[in-house]
């Protein structure tokens, strides 16, 4: 490193001041390095100031945060292609006589895989044969909006668990455990659901609290054991995801909760009074569960950035042993920083059951939702807009996933694979850049937080 | 370096001891000048170079697997194998190795114990046998006494005679007086990153002592009188241990008045930092009281201590006094952030804390680019301070600074110096501890020299130098003589307490 005029782009893992700051972060550090570059701050080189514009291009081609994060999801789709053209039978044949007709595996290659890419965006975005229907009056204007409707259905829940790992991290926490929290939240939620009966508005209302009371309990017990006997949460917290995940499969059969007309594992159907009230009819399914997830998000932005609670916890995360000479109990905010990642994994929870996913307990009702909160959390930066950003993309390759799966017959798992490709490499800087050659960025301190924790 | 010659490298804590001796065991690279051995200057790349030069070095911090037996941590890095190319590990050579070497130097070890079993007096022979088995020349002993019970060290003392005789040269890094002058053939003092003389074994310790706290640099401090008020801080019959539950603070009594500056003198690891943490309420006290303008705060938690009226500078800033991550304006309000005006109830106040943070900034001539510049980026001056701007900001009853200089260039030094004497003059009580004697002497008015958890003289600042230094070295006023007279096995031999910040 030798000149940085700009000692604010230095930092890409501190906490912007503000909340226009924060959700500008989440865009990266380009628009940061230019905001840095307004008048008032004391430039200390006497270089010539460069354009704003010179500036963007010079950062867009540095490995910072951002151009790292895009980077990685080329890179995630180029590989996940080579699996199509590698998991279809027909297209692989054509590559036993490329050298006599190449153009043959060229062809049946890019029909396969931008079909697929494109049903993915037509599964998750936009579908232009369903906009072209409804302005013909052939078709309803729920179709056009029925991709965004999935993907708002699927991203609710991974923003809750992901802000749940993304809220503990900032404390120095690593908890695994959104999985458990998110199952025992759901099944207080569904509890809730079927066995009070109570009126509609409060009953959704003790519903929801039900699954964020669930969560705050399991996530409570590793952060009283880290706090008071110095266990680690994430042993604990991966342990207490084994015990809820069975505690989930033998409540389910017992007398009261299983549904007394069917003999397989599911329970009775939540009230449809404590159902989150879908947002645009009955057709599309996306419901007010992703309004929490946004209100969510705003809270916890909140806390980490402008309450003293958050000072208290980004202080414990970044520097324990400061933290407590200055007075901050450490222990006491460890116990917080779980309760506060179980209320979310709980919530997250809560969706799947009170919103349009399930109605009922089944031993799959939570899906990967906290493991997948985790990849969401990193693929955020950790930061609460990043992680609003990050499960809207994982939402839309599921939904996607689904349309991908039933038009191009390319297996649903693939998405997965798609989604652990992109958080592998953003998880390793290093290999992006050397992929595309990127320039040292400015601030050359290009980390990832994967590391931190452990 | 002659061979078959005791090397003793005195120095007080961060004189420069053992980055000196990584630089020659290639851990870290030389930024200037070269080494020389056998008249060939030698070029380090690593540990591996060093070891093949000859040169062998046991760490403060012991190298070994703690699960791994005697043989096994002796092998790791040298593993001899049989069986050609299936490479089975040869353990009955290596253990057969072992026990050579400890039998021809007469250290006693068993090949088969395994390491976390041991003594720590026992895992160290175990890392001398590592190096000597490397058939090393020179081996270097990085503060080897620091961990040892005097029992241990007497034997190291033995072990290390022998190893004489057998013609290795040996660099044995110490503050200890005594030790240096029980077994050194010659010695070199080393102050600041700059070596300052050479003595022979027979020169006195006065003249030791005076060459390792160094007589030429003296930092004035301009001050008037003190005029010392009511006692605000009351520590009686004060019980500490340290981090591994070692007694390190031993019965201490102490008295700082309001606006007074009591300087607490001593080589590192004597006691002073659990003393301070004990005061703060970050370490329990086991014993003793702790009372602060005649209240017991002993037991309190820090919050509540910080409260009270304490400011309080740590004296290892980037551990325990920043948040490197934060920004400037962060930690200017690392411990106020949740009082009015920059706090109320829930929700942080920015603006408050912006403003305040640029007014601090320009009261305390902090350099830095921004307040919201993140503080680790900052250099060590700026950092200290952040500290001293922070916990001087705000009223206080007393004022507690630990190595309030450390790492911190001149210009710096200069002007927290002056922010003490100014927290003085207004009424406040000051209790600075340091391990530079200059300092203390220039900002105390009183001075407590602690030397193995109790404080064993408290003087005024225009004693000399010298009787401070044997104080320092565990030598009280009375005893002075005496000891200076002894040949070598003094108090200062028996040393039992630790410093462990030198790494």
């Amino acid at each position: 490193m030798t000149t940085n005029p700009n000692p604010q782009s230095g930092s890409p893992d501190k906490e912007p001041a503000s909340e226009a700051q924060a959700a500008q972060n989440a865009l990266g550090n380009t628009e940061r390095a230019e905001t840095a570059t307004l008048p008032g701050r004391p430039q200390p080189e006497s270089e010539p100031k460069p354009s704003l514009g010179r500036m963007f291009l010079d950062n867009l081609w540095a490995a910072n945060t951002f151009t790292v994060t895009l980077l990685s999801l080329v890179l995630a789709i180029v590989v996940g292609a080579v699996l199509m053209i590698i998991s279809d039978p027909t297209v692989l044949s054509t590559y036993s006589y490329i050298t006599s007709r190449p153009s043959d595996a060229i062809n049946s290659s890019w029909t396969l895989v931008s079909e697929a890419y494109a049903n993915l965006f037509k599964g998750s975005v936009f579908d232009p044969e369903a906009f072209s229907a409804w302005v013909n009056g052939t078709g309803g204007w729920q179709a056009v909006l029925a991709p965004i409707s999935e993907t708002l259905t699927y991203a609710a829940p991974l923003i809750f668990t992901g802000l749940s790992v993304a809220l503990a991290f900032r404390g120095g926490l690593f908890n695994i455990g959104a999985q458990g929290q998110a199952t025992i939240g759901v099944i207080m939620a569904a509890l809730a659901g079927f066995l009070l009966p109570l009126p509609p508005g409060l009953h959704l209302l003790v519903a929801v609290l039900a699954g964020a009371l669930g969560g705050a309990i399991w996530g409570f017990i590793p952060g009283i054991l880290k706090a008071r006997a110095g266990a680690h949460e994430v042993i604990n917290t991966i342990m207490l995801n084994y015990v809820a995940t069975y505690f989930l499969t033998w409540l389910i059969v017992q007398n009261g909760v299983q549904d007394p007309t069917r003999t397989d594992a599911i329970s009775k159907a939540v009230d449809s009074s404590a159902q989150l009230p879908r947002l645009l009819g009955g057709d599309l399914r996306v419901h007010a569960g992703i309004l929490l997830a946004v209100l969510a998000t705003w809270a916890v932005a909140w806390l980490l950035n402008r309450s003293t609670l958050g000072f208290e916890l980004r202080a414990v995360g970044a520097n324990p042993d400061a933290a407590r000479t200055a007075g901050i109990s450490v222990t006491r905010t460890y116990i917080l920083i779980m309760v506060f990642a179980g209320i979310l994994a709980g919530l997250g929870g809560s969706n799947m059951v009170l919103g349009s996913t399930a109605s009922a307990l089944t031993p799959l009702v939570v899906a990967q939702i906290g493991f997948d909160g985790i990849l969401v959390a990193l693929l955020g930066r950790v930061k609460p807009w990043g992680v609003l950003l990050a499960a809207l993309l994982f939402g839309a390759l599921q939904a996607g996933g689904n349309r991908m799966q039933s038009y191009s017959g390319i297996s649903l798992e693939l998405v997965t694979v798609l989604q652990a490709l992109i958080v592998i490499f953003i998880a390793a800087p290093a290999l992006v850049k050397a992929i595309f050659q990127l320039r040292a960025a400015r601030a050359a301190r290009l980390q990832t937080s994967l590391a931190k924790g452990w | 370096m002659e061979p078959g010659e005791i090397h003793a490298l005195l120095g007080e804590n961060g004189a420069g001891k053992s980055t000196l001796m990584n630089v020659l065991y290639g851990l870290y690279q030389p930024d200037e000048g070269e080494i020389l051995v056998d008249g060939k200057p030698l070029k380090l790349k690593g540990p591996s170079d060093a070891i093949g030069a000859g040169i062998g070095m046991v760490h403060q911090h012991f190298m070994l697997v703690p699960v791994f037996t005697v043989t096994e941590n002796i092998m790791l890095g040298a593993e001899q194998v049989r069986g050609g190319i299936a490479g089975f590990l040869d353990r009955r050579r290596a253990r057969r190795e072992v026990a050579e070497v400890s039998e021809r130097y007469n250290l006693r070890v068993d090949p088969d114990a395994v390491i976390e079993d041991l003594p720590v007096g026992i895992q160290q022979r175990v890392e001398i046998v590592k190096a000597l088995t490397r058939d090393v020349d020179l081996l270097i002993l990085d503060e080897p006494t620091a961990v040892l019970t005097p029992q241990e060290t007497e034997e190291l003392l033995t072990v290390m005679r022998s190893l004489k005789a057998a013609g290795k040269s040996i660099v044995f890094i110490t503050h200890k007086l005594g030790e240096v002058k029980a077994i050194a053939d010659r010695i070199t003092v080393i102050r600041r990153g700059k070596t300052v003389g050479t003595a022979s074994p027979e020169a006195s310790r006065d003249e030791l002592a005076a060459l390792m706290v160094g007589r030429n640099v003296r930092l004035t401090v301009d001050k008037a009188p003190a005029t010392p008020g009511e006692p605000v801080l009351e520590v009686a019959g004060l019980v500490v241990d340290d981090d591994r539950q070692i007694r390190a603070v031993d019965g201490i009594d102490l008295t700082v008045r309001a606006g007074e500056v009591l300087g607490v003198a001593g080589v590192q690891g004597n006691g002073q930092t659990e003393l301070i943490e004990a005061i703060m309420g970050l370490r329990p006290v086991l014993a003793g009281t702790v009372s602060l303008a005649g209240d017991r705060i002993d037991g309190w938690k820090p919050k509540k201590v910080l409260r009270a009226g304490v400011g309080y500078v740590p004296e290892d800033r980037s551990v325990d006094g920043l948040v490197k991550e934060f920004s400037v304006a962060e930690n200017l309000v690392l411990d106020i952030y949740d009082r009015p005006p920059f706090g109320s109830g829930l929700a942080l106040k920015p603006d408050a804390i912006a403003a305040s943070a640029k007014e601090r900034i320009e009261q305390f001539d902090v350099r830095t680019s921004s307040a919201d510049t993140a503080v680790g980026t900052l250099s060590g001056g700026n950092q200290q301070k952040v500290i001293v701007a922070r916990e001087l900001s705000r009223p206080l009853k007393l004022f507690i600074a630990a190595q309030p200089t450390r790492g911190v260039d001149v210009g710096s030094i200069e002007f927290i110096h002056s922010q003490i004497i100014r927290e003085r003059d207004i009424g406040t009580a000051v209790l600075v501890v340091s391990s530079e004697l200059d300092e203390v002497i220039g900002l105390a008015d009183r001075i407590a020299v602690m030397y193995r958890g109790r404080i064993i003289g408290i003087v005024g600042p225009d004693t000399p130098r010298e009787e401070i230094g044997l104080l320092m070295a565990g030598i009280s006023p009375d005893a002075a003589h005496e000891a200076t007279a002894a040949t070598g096995e003094g108090p200062a031999n028996a040393d039992g307490s630790a410093s462990e910040d030198e790494a």
